[in-house]
């Protein structure tokens, strides 16, 4: 299947603009993983940013995908106990490890952070070893 | 509400419409860019090279101001140790993200359409999230969470 890459690459830009004009304005990092942490364990003076940020992104994303025409649809039929067991995984990793693909990601890459290259590194490797052994070794 | 405020409020909605046109909400194209092995969907590569390239170029023109526009200053990772939590976090991550094709964006860009699979992913997410916490018993160091480097 041959991506439709330009859409992807303007994404891509946009996910990019969007941690810079986070840092410039509130000096955060637009990881989402933290970001969601914070908004659990709410302190004064330090919540209000971050479920702003977590409510733009989850209304502008839904209305794009429902509205704007073409747009990619969310895959519906994966089995329900893979994703309850893929959410805790990806739920304790992300803060075991402090970031997902967007704080050590975006931000991290783009900050040039050796320890987010070295998260970037092993969750890749471990995302496509994981990937194998489901889709060609598991029957 | 404030200017600070604001902007996170607006640039949550711009990571949203980056998210959703870029495909990485469809995990189907996720897992066909860790699946080197089988029909390798290249779609993430480019998601992923736009942002850091944009990243690349303007954090730095950024960084190179005093403060930010509406804070006292910039919160970023203070610690630049690549240690066993990293690590293993990361790897915990990966086998998650490898099992179903999302990560946390893309998961809650999917609730906001009303994705069935992100209702069923987000609250074990938020679960894990708060596992890690409990049995870590202490306060959290996320990206961003430290303080600032004293001037």
């Amino acid at each position: 299947m041959i991506a439709n890459w330009p859409a992807a690459l303007g994404g891509g830009i946009l996910i990019g603009l969007a941690a810079t004009l986070l840092l410039w304005t509130n000096g955060r990092i637009a990881g989402i993983s933290g970001i969601v942490d914070g908004v659990l364990r709410p302190r004064l003076g330090d919540a209000l940013w971050r479920i702003a940020f977590l409510a733009g992104l989850v209304v502008a994303a839904g209305l794009c995908i429902l509205f704007v025409p073409g747009a990619p649809q969310p895959r519906t039929d994966f089995p329900r106990a893979m994703l309850v067991v893929a959410g805790l995984l990806v739920g304790f990793g992300t803060r075991l490890g402090n970031g997902c693909t967007s704080g050590h990601g975006v931000c991290g890459l783009g900050r040039l952070s050796p320890r987010s290259l070295a998260a970037v590194l092993t969750f890749v490797a471990t995302a496509m070893a994981t990937t194998y052994v489901v889709r060609h070794l598991l029957p | 509400m404030n200017r600070a405020v604001l902007s996170a409020l607006a640039s949550g909605a711009l990571f949203g419409v980056g998210l959703a046109i870029s495909g990485m909400t469809d995990a189907r194209r996720v897992l066909g860019f860790l699946d080197v092995a089988g029909e390798f969907d290249p779609t993430l590569l480019f998601v992923l090279g736009g942002a850091v390239v944009t990243t690349l170029v303007a954090f730095r023109l950024v960084l190179a101001r005093a403060h930010p526009l509406f804070a006292d200053a910039f919160r970023l990772p203070a610690s630049r140790r690549i240690d066993a939590p990293l690590v293993a976090g990361a790897a915990v991550f990966g086998i998650g993200w490898g099992l179903a094709g999302y990560c946390p964006g893309p998961a809650l860009a999917g609730l906001g359409a009303g994705s069935v699979e992100a209702l069923w992913f987000v609250p074990a997410m938020l679960t894990g999230l708060l596992i890690q916490r409990a049995l870590a018993g202490r306060p959290g160091t996320a990206p961003g969470d430290e303080k600032p480097p004293a001037a």
